[in-house]
């Protein structure tokens, strides 16, 4: 990757620039596997795009980064995902 | 080398157009509109061959130069006044952004009440925006200095805007003789542009990303040595124009009849110029006196005022003024002698609305001065006198 010799706001792509984002969230978007029907909406719509695809067509969150929005659960058809608040502390 | 005879306004259009940008974009506002209309001349002509964007606003004129500097493009436009102040944000954006869009700002009073004539205000409003500013007191000055500010601009120890400030109509309106190179002369003095970054989608980046403070301070602090470097950086490229065209308008700080002067006169823009003649006369009755004009407000000369106030004391003529304090170059002045030097200061507010400042004007102040009867700071003929 072509790197520039200025201090300025340019980044660069990387897996987690800000850090850690998943330690933003307020609500965590649980999912139960027996509901999900593998239409992969959410895995289009997540505007973060922490949502992974497995092999076998199941799909995984990862909370390191997901910041909790909410877009899944409101796309998911079968209600397999639903946003529950964070544990206090 | 031939010689044009032309106003401020055609004359920039001109220089703006032999430094080949590839993207122009711009508003026409009052009093700049001649120098729009000088750039779409060009088009018609087929002497310009970038992209010409005729925008909807200041506010976009701006955006689209930081666009397109931002995809690696060399940029121009022109704005004055309201035009400016409407740019005000993206101002900080391109100068943070580190993205060297090359501007002409005719200097008109800021409404109300409603007035088209030469004032600083609106420049001197724009100063903690990051550009550098040059102020010019010469169509010949104004053709050098944007040409100039490119390769200033654009310089890798710099990559900064510049603004090219200069009086509205006095200049700008005004038709003077202009010595313009040829075509291959000004490629050998401005080579292309290569941007300090750009966004490229075979190198994807982002740009204007969120970053925390301890970054942010970093790129404050790497703005401000960027105007350190230009202060070398200037006179160096005047130097380098003087050698190729013949041709020196002074670096930070343009001086005349200095030396053994007692007293110095200082101001920017076309004050500059009028104030020459008012040395000469001033100097055949005997005093001793001479003329610093300043070109650089941003970066701000200090070194170059602190020699000044070792050798004499200082009259300062502002055509503005920072309400509730004093005049802009007034008060930077006095600023950078604080315990450097004990020179005397003495500051003057004068043609604020446009109002004229005649030779005659600029003797009064400086005899004023030199006969001990000005206070430390004053609004010279505000009753109309
Ligand atoms: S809550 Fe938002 S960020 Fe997290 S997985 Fe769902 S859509 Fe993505
Ligand atoms: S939208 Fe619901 S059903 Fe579809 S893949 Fe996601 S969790 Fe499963």
């Amino acid at each position: 990757m072509k790197k520039y010799d200025v201090v300025t706001s340019i980044s660069y792509p990387k897996k987690g620039a800000m850090g850690k984002t998943g330690s933003w969230r307020v609500f965590k978007p649980k999912l139960d596997k027996n509901k999900c029907v593998k239409c992969l909406q959410c895995w289009v719509f997540c505007p973060e795009g922490v949502i992974t695809k497995n092999k076998d067509g199941t799909i995984d969150i990862d909370y390191e980064y997901c910041k909790g929005c909410g877009v899944c659960a409101n796309v998911c058809k079968v209600k397999a995902i639903i946003m529950e608040r964070e544990a206090e502390g | 080398m031939k010689v044009m005879i032309d106003t401020g306004n055609y004359v920039a259009a001109k220089a703006a157009v032999m430094a080949k940008p590839d993207v122009i974009a711009a508003y026409p506002i009052t009093p700049q509109t001649t120098l729009v209309e000088g750039i779409a001349r060009y088009v018609a002509t087929g002497e310009f061959k970038g992209e010409y964007i005729c925008v909807e606003s200041e506010h976009s004129a701006m955006s689209a130069c930081i666009g397109a500097s931002a995809a690696g493009s060399r940029t121009f436009t022109a704005t004055s006044s309201h035009g400016l102040l409407l740019m005000h944000e993206m101002l900080h954006w391109a100068a943070l952004a580190r993205l060297p869009v090359i501007m002409c700002n005719i200097n008109r009073v800021v409404g109300p009440g409603w007035n088209i004539w030469a004032d600083q205000n609106d420049s001197i409003a724009q100063r903690d925006t990051g550009w550098i500013q040059f102020y010019c007191s010469s169509n010949q000055e104004i053709f050098d200095t944007v040409l100039q500010s490119f390769k200033l601009g654009e310089h890798k120890k710099v990559g900064l805007p510049v603004m090219i400030n200069y009086d509205a109509f006095v200049l700008s309106h005004t038709s003077m003789p202009v010595y313009v190179p040829e075509q291959k002369e000004v490629d050998d003095f401005l080579p292309s542009f290569k941007p300090l970054w750009k966004l490229d989608v075979d190198n994807p980046i982002t740009f204007g990303n969120i970053i925390g403070p301890a970054y942010y301070e970093k790129v404050r602090k790497a703005m401000q040595d960027a105007h350190e470097a230009a202060k070398t950086l200037v006179p160096e490229i005047a130097k380098e124009w003087k050698n190729k065209f013949g041709r020196y308008h002074g670096d930070l700080v343009e001086r005349y009849k200095c030396e053994g002067a007692e007293y110095i006169l200082m101001a920017m823009g076309a004050i500059g110029a009028e104030s020459k003649v008012a040395i000469d006369n001033l100097r055949a009755e005997g005093l001793k006196i001479g003329l610093a004009r300043v070109r650089t407000f941003r970066p701000f000369p200090a070194e170059e005022m602190i020699k000044l106030g070792k050798q004499a004391d200082l009259i300062v003529i502002d055509r503005n003024i920072s309400i509730g304090s004093e005049g802009a170059l007034f008060n930077e002045t006095k600023a950078s002698l604080y315990n450097k030097s004990d020179a005397k200061v003495h500051g003057f507010i004068a043609g604020l609305g446009g109002k004229d400042v005649t030779y005659q004007d600029i003797q009064n102040i400086c005899k004023k001065v030199i006969n001990g009867k000005a206070k430390d700071f004053e609004w010279y003929g505000l009753e109309g006198d």
